[in-house]
């Protein structure tokens, strides 16, 4: 139900999403794991603590094998850290990715506030709405310091740093309001930097989509940034100037200057505006200015949806 | 009654009673107290920013100080805390009082240095107070970029200037350690028969050595950026942040092991003493010490588990990080074992040196749930890494500290305090420590992000619990200080060695002469080496 907090007591944390179940199960063994070891370290050392005390008539003759011991409880440390390890860097591993078909919403951090904006261009702060039982990709970025994007019902948690796109995803399992935090120290009011996620059906969400009117898709919005900052003057149909045809290229290798080869993803498109001369296409010259400092955050992600929007000429592979 | 008058004979307290004769001596006795008393300061200082700060987070709403003050307060407690007291307390106290006498030598190698290291660490001191004044930090001990770099706007080119100085106090000090251990151990004594406090001061300054010139350049760097925009951190230039936080936790993690290992030596004194029986397993237990200190080089990665490092490199920071934990898992076995078949009593040092052990097992097993790379990324930056870390720092260090000066007291002072408040004192502290940290795991599982000044209402109960706990610690740490100032006056004399410890220090008198041995010793056999009586009780 959104609107109403689903986290106002604190006996359990929910678990929101499908890694959350995951999360909890490794950390509650690991708490009865610890739990299991304190009884039994606490037990020993109170237990020789009293029996041993001084005063007492024990039989105090040790012929402990020392090195067999200490062999012994090493050897069982090791392995049951081992397993630990194992068991959780699976789960970092398969997390670290999100899936192909995921549904990307944008968000931007800046000093106090979390912006979002959906693919169809509509716009909250501090709020953002997810559909139920969909992967969700959120792609940030920040304007000013680094912020990290932590929603605990889900279990997961992301740091935003200038410079790069970060993605933070999940898949909401859970309708409900949960609490969105910067878990990253930015400055002034970083304790207030906080807002919330609602987990709605999808219908609901859908519903919610078409509530904004007057919006206008990322997509569209970046196409006209793409004349506005002269991109267009090269990289449009027609230009005079050899630049390489954006169409298509989202996903796929090119090959670059000096022999590497790069797969263009969101950082990739980011770079190429911000800084053109360190990754150059092979074949073109190094004439593309760089946009650093003149385009902010908000219109970087409009003009990557933009590129990313765009299909492959016709007759391309 | 006629009252005779006591004549001590002369020691190295005695010698000389003016303040000259304190700042200029290069006795390392001496040096020992003028970093005593100055880290209590910072201790106290430190200790007041926490005070406000619990007081603020007692109820949910910022209503007893501005979100400003608070950033500056946490600030101020980190740096405090970190580099002006964990750091140089046991090394540049009880290790500066210690190891000469531990290891039978007259001095430490260079005595004057270890003068200068104090003064090192004096004029750091001010800087850092000069810092307070002038309106302090803002930016959390760790000075993140581009925060601290490009944002922040407190007095950081200060405050880094303070720790960078503090940071060459500590390299001299562990300099120092290092060439003591190597040249000046008494005949008889070699390496395998050196007691582990004396190794572990030597594994602390390896650490310091090696890893606080990481830390002095990095905040260089964070200084010339302010000033001189240098931009090795401003994604806009072509820096990067992250690189920071990796220079930064090559020092700091390896710093948190200058922070534990001291502690650890401590605690084997103590047990042995007062279980009256050899350490279980010494060599195992020395080449832990080492192991610990060589690993943890290796394991910073694991802070930055979402700062955006490849997922690969989390993984082995991982492993390395669970890896690094064993040695420091069969010391806590080892410590429990000499307990098996001692002869077990219970004065203030032992109470200090238990709850060491089962504090720093807490901190220790919370501390692999937070090497867990998918676990870790929901509790980091959360109170649950608060409280590990107060866990390992508080309840294992400090502790290790206040055990370890009620245990060389007599030696230090050649008075006795009242081994009843102290005993009062180690109780409380161990109750009010657990009350303020233990609920802080739990709202750190809950998602209550470190370093808020305000936070939503439902984490107020656990939050309010957390305060309640710290004012009782409070109490704890101001008791030792009110009874271990009266002992200094009132004190009964300790004599040489009240506790029938073994080690060399206690083979001189209490307080020691200025050069500590009229002879000195011949070391013949391990340390030690207690005698348990076989089949009866101890008529110790
Ligand atoms: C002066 C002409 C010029 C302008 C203006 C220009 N570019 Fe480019 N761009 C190039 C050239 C030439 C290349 C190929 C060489 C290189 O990689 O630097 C290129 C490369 C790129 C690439 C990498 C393409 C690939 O296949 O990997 C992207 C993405 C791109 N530009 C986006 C933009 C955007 C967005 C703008 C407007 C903000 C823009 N460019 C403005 C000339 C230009
Ligand atoms: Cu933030
Ligand atoms: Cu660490």
């Amino acid at each position: 139900m959104p609107g109403t907090d689903t986290q106002e007591s604190i006996a359990l944390l929910p678990r929101a999403s499908t890694l959350a179940e995951r999360v909890d199960a490794q950390f509650f063994t690991l708490l009865w794991v610890d739990a299991l070891m304190v009884v039994v370290l606490f037990g020993l050392i109170i237990g020789f603590a009293v029996y041993y005390r001084r005063g007492t008539l024990r039989n105090r003759v040790s012929n402990a094998p020392q090195t067999r011991v200490e062999i012994t409880w090493s050897t069982a440390l090791l392995l049951i850290f081992l397993s630990i390890f194992a068991w959780s860097a699976h789960l970092y591993v398969e997390a670290s990715s999100p899936p192909k078909n995921a549904l990307e919403i944008h968000g931007i951090g800046k000093q106090w506030m979390w912006k979002f904006e959906h693919r169809g261009g509509q716009r909250e702060i501090n709020e953002l709405h997810v559909p139920l039982g969909v992967p969700v990709k959120v792609i940030l970025a920040t304007q000013d310091v680094i912020h990290s994007f932590f929603v605990p019902a889900f279990r997961m948690k992301q740091d935003v740093v200038p410079g790069r796109l970060r993605v933070a995803w999940f898949t909401p399992s859970r309708v409900g309001r949960y609490h969105l935090f910067c878990a990253e120290y930015c400055g002034l009011d970083h304790s207030r930097m906080r807002g919330h996620v609602v987990v709605m059906e999808r219908n609901d969400y859908e519903a919610w989509l078409a509530g904004f009117t007057g919006t206008e898709s990322l997509a569209a919005q970046g196409e006209k940034l793409f004349s506005q900052y002269g991109c267009i003057g090269c990289h449009g149909p027609g230009s005079k100037v050899l630049a390489p045809g954006l169409g298509g290229i989202f996903g796929k290798s090119v090959p670059l200057a000096g022999g590497s080869i790069a797969v263009v993803d969101e950082n990739y498109l980011r770079d190429s505006i911000l800084a053109p001369e360190q990754q150059v296409v092979a074949g073109y010259q190094p004439i593309m200015p760089s946009f650093a400092g003149r385009i902010d955050e908000a219109d970087l992600m409009r003009l990557i949806a933009y590129i990313k929007s765009l299909s492959a000429p016709q007759g391309a592979p | 009654m006629t009252t005779v008058p006591i004549t001590l004979p002369k020691n190295y307290l005695n010698q000389d009673y003016t303040l000259w004769s304190w700042l200029t001596t290069i006795d390392h006795k001496r040096i020992a107290w003028l970093y005593l008393v100055s880290i209590t300061f910072f201790f106290f200082l430190g200790g007041a920013a926490a005070t406000v700060m619990r007081l603020e987070l007692a109820t949910a709403p910022g209503d007893v100080v501005e979100s400003e003050t608070y950033n500056r307060l946490f600030s101020l407690h980190g740096i405090a805390m970190v580099w002006f007291f964990l750091v140089p307390s046991i090394p540049a106290t009880l290790g500066n009082f210690l190891l000469p006498l531990m290891i039978g030598a007259r001095d430490m190698a260079f005595p004057r240095l270890n003068l200068l290291s104090w003064y090192l660490y004096a004029i750091a001191g001010v800087f850092a107070l000069t810092m307070v004044i002038a309106g302090g930090v803002d930016t959390g001990w760790t000075f993140y970029t581009p925060y601290s770099s490009l944002f922040a706007n407190g007095q950081v080119v200060l405050a880094v200037v303070g720790i960078i100085v503090a940071g060459f106090s500590s390299i001299l000090t562990g300099l120092n350690f290092i060439v003591t251990v190597h040249k000046m151990r008494a005949p008889g004594l070699t390496w395998m028969r050196l007691p582990l406090f004396v190794w572990a001061q030597y594994a602390t300054a390896i650490i310091m050595v090696l890893a606080t010139p990481v830390l002095a350049i990095t905040l260089l760097m964070i200084a010339l950026e302010r000033i001189l925009g240098i931009g090795i951190f401003d994604p806009k230039m072509g820096g990067d942040p992250v690189l920071f936080q990796h220079l930064f936790w090559f020092y700091s993690h390896p710093a948190v092991y200058i922070m534990i290992l001291p502690g650890m030596g401590v605690v084997s004194e103590i047990i042995t003493c007062f279980a009256r029986k050899h350490i279980f397993g010494y060599d195992g237990m020395a080449f832990a010490l080492l192991a610990i200190a060589l690993i943890g080089f290796l394991v910073w990665g694991h802070h930055m588990f979402v700062a955006g490092q490849s997922v690969y490199a989390s993984v082995v920071f991982s492993l390395l990080s669970f890896i690094v934990a064993v040695p420091s898992g069969i010391k806590v076995f080892n410590w429990a074992a000499t307990l098996y078949k001692g002869s077990v009593s219970f004065e203030t040092p032992m109470l200090y040196a238990l709850g060491f052990v089962g504090l720093f097992t807490i901190g220790g097993l919370t501390g692999v749930t937070v090497a867990s790379t998918a676990v870790d990324v929901h509790v980091h930056d959360t109170y649950f890494v608060i409280a590990h870390f107060h866990y390992i720092m508080v309840g294992g260090m400090v502790m290790a500290y206040f055990g370890g000066l009620h245990f060389w007291w007599p030696k230090m002072t050649g008075r006795m305090y009242p081994d009843v408040w102290g005993r009062i004192a180690a109780i409380t502290i161990f109750i009010g420590f657990n009350l303020t940290f233990f609920p802080q795991f739990i709202l750190g599982y809950l998602g209550m992000p470190r370093r808020y000044h305000t936070y939503p209402d439902e984490f107020e109960l656990l939050n309010a619990l957390s305060s309640a706990g710290a004012s009782i610690l409070a109490a704890g740490y101001l008791l030792p200080l009110a009874y271990l100032l009266y002992s200094l006056r009132w004190g009964p004399m300790a004599g040489p060695n009240p506790w029938d410890a073994r080690g060399l220090e206690w083979t001189t008198p209490s307080p020691p002469p200025e050069h500590n041995f009229d002879r000195i010793p011949i070391v013949t056999q391990k340390p030690y080496a207690y005698d348990v009586p076989k089949r009866d009780s101890d008529p110790a």
